[in-house]
């Protein structure tokens, strides 16, 4: 159990543009033991949905490795899901039939068990009675819901979250991080959770992650002291407003670099 | 996409929110004119009455413009076994000419959609050949494949097929890349991306495109039919001009102007049966 859920040795990331190779990541080591749930902040187009990517075996790492439970990604795993920024779910189908998606799409069918299973799942995250509905009728924070019963479907060990609540209102936000945690704390699961609040980072992770601006290195790795359960609350010690001020200041340091 | 049972059926929900819905009674006139067909009904009666009484007012010659009451009479010059002969004649074509179509572009533009390097080669080709005026071509297309069925269905195909390629490619490439990307992350194989994924998502495309090349599919069928046949409405038309018979051609022109809206109904109705989730939202 000591070994590392998701492990990034020297990293880096270059794409081949029409205007020449653009290196997104470069020296990237970090690691995330099992069922850590940590956060990455950095600026816009420093390469976090790129080292996302990567996790998931969906770009392989022009530089270094990217290994999940000691091995290397070299294509995507089923013990992995993904949970974007839109929830990206089907128009046509009902949120059951998203929810089951990945079977069907992996397997070609979908079996009694898988539908059970789903509604299962839909239950704990807060959908029940709504697995008949168009995915056009519910709100912002539901389809995201949907999205994240999607993604936990095959029963992941890794969760890649990229931006996750960022197009939801701020109290929706607010309260489906709560909910992330609740099902995190039911059912544990590492989880990589991209965002730009710092606020969000620090409420959720139990270890934040400062990145550079492009090419994109980690440039602080935290630990969070806060203890669990966290709440509402937890953010208004001084301890914890320094803290965010801390990393406001990491990355306001960025910024102007 | 037939596998797809349940992308096909879904719950009309609105009804109960209508009912919650109290609005005062509407006055009965102001109900009529609400309704979508009254009011382009009523201009076109109005336009049918300045139409019949401008041509009897100025005498206007029926071999310039009939008046709509000839027209009608230009229907009965004809046997009704005769005008449903055409009719299926012109109609069989252009049904044909358009399943042709969407039988070979939906191949054509899987290929253009997955594929970089059919996009860059295959489409340039695709263009050009479009650019070919199907009119001048006509003659050659049945000089070499002969009088029948075939080069009438070939010329209604070269009309219809590429608004139906550029609309199915650009439906197939709409689709969020973050589906692909979870598609991709369960390694699913590529047919299943297309037909689980980017098909569905580019429906709302496809109907567009099918819309389009409806209606060409009937102008396809009748210059079909003005360079050689012995039946069809376009060949009925050709043939009442040259003969001075005006009224009649107008009537078979009439025949067709009915027979594109059907078609074109019936496409719009297969996509509002079908696929309700597909049209946009204020009128579904
Ligand atoms: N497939 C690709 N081909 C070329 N360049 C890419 C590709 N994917 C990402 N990039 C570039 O790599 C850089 C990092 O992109 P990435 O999406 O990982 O940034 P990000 O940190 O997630 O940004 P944001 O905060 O805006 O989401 C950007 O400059 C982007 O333009
Ligand atoms: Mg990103």
């Amino acid at each position: 159990m000591t070994q590392d859920a998701i492990r990034f040795s020297d990293a880096g990331q270059t794409f081949r543009t029409d205007s020449g190779p653009l290196t997104a990541l470069s020296g990237v080591d970090l690691s995330i033991a099992r069922h850590e749930f940590v956060a990455v902040l950095g600026p816009s187009g420093c390469g976090k949905s790129t080292l996302l990517r990567m996790t998931a075996g969906l770009i392989k790492p022009t530089e270094g490795t990217v290994s999940v439970f000691g091995l290397p990604v070299t294509e995507p795993r089923d013990d992995i899901g993904i949970v974007f920024q839109q929830a990206t779910l089907l128009p046509w189908a009902n949120v059951e039939d998203n929810v089951v998606f990945p079977a069907r799409h992996k397997r070609g069918r979908v079996s009694q068990k898988d539908r059970e299973h789903a509604r299962a799942i839909i239950a704990t995250c807060g959908l029940a009675g709504f697995e008949k509905r168009l995915p056009g009728e519910l709100s912002g924070g539901m389809q995201q819901r949907v999205g994240i019963a999607r993604a936990l479907f095959l029963n992941p060990d890794i969760l890649l979250m990229d931006e996750p609540f960022s197009a939801l209102d701020a109290l929706t936000r607010d309260a489906m991080g709560f909910e992330l945690l609740r099902l995190w704390q039911a059912s544990p699961k590492t989880v990589l959770f991209i965002t730009h609040s710092i606020p969000e980072a620090v409420i959720l992770a139990d270890r934040v992650v400062v990145m550079s601006e492009r090419p994109g290195r980690v440039i602080a790795n935290l630990k969070v002291p806060l203890s669990r359960p966290r709440n509402e609350s937890s953010l208004r010690s001084s301890e914890m407003q320094d803290f965010m001020g801390h990393l406001r200041g990491l990355l306001i340091k960025e910024k102007v670099a | 996409m037939s596998a797809e049972a349940d992308i096909s059926i879904t719950e009309q929900t609105d009804k109960p929110k209508k009912a919650t819905h109290v609005t005062p009674p509407e006055p009965f006139m102001e109900k009529l004119i609400r309704m979508p067909v009254v009011l382009p009904l009523l201009t076109f009666v109005l336009i049918l009455v300045v139409w019949e009484a401008g041509t009897r007012l100025f005498a206007v010659p029926s071999y310039i413009l009939p008046a709509p009451s000839r027209i009608m009479g230009g229907f009965e010059v004809v046997s009704l076994s005769r005008w449903i002969e055409h009719v299926w004649s012109t109609l069989r074509v252009a049904l044909m000419g358009f399943l042709l179509a969407i039988i070979i572009s939906l191949p054509i533009a899987v290929g253009l959609a997955k594929s970089r390097f059919l996009s860059r080669s295959l489409y340039p080709l695709l263009v050009v050949i479009q650019s070919v005026p199907v009119v001048a071509v006509a003659p050659i297309i049945i000089v070499v494949l002969g009088t029948d069925d075939a080069p009438r269905v070939v010329i209604t195909f070269m009309i219809t097929f590429f608004p139906l390629v550029v609309s199915m490619t650009t439906g197939l490439m709409a689709t969020p890349p973050e589906l692909i990307e979870l598609s991709r992350s369960l390694r699913a194989p590529v047919w299943r991306e297309i037909s689980q994924i980017r098909l569905p998502y580019a429906t709302p495309y496809i109907f567009s495109g099918l819309k389009i090349s409806i209606t060409l599919s009937v102008i396809g069928a009748v210059v079909a039919e003005f360079v050689a046949a012995e039946k069809g409405i376009g060949y009925f038309i050709q043939f009442s001009t040259s003969m001075f018979k005006l009224p009649q051609a107008w009537a078979g022109l009439v025949v067709l102007l009915v027979m594109s809206l059907v078609l074109f109904q019936a496409v719009s109705l297969t996509q509002k049966i079908l696929f309700p989730w597909s049209l946009p939202k204020e009128r579904k």
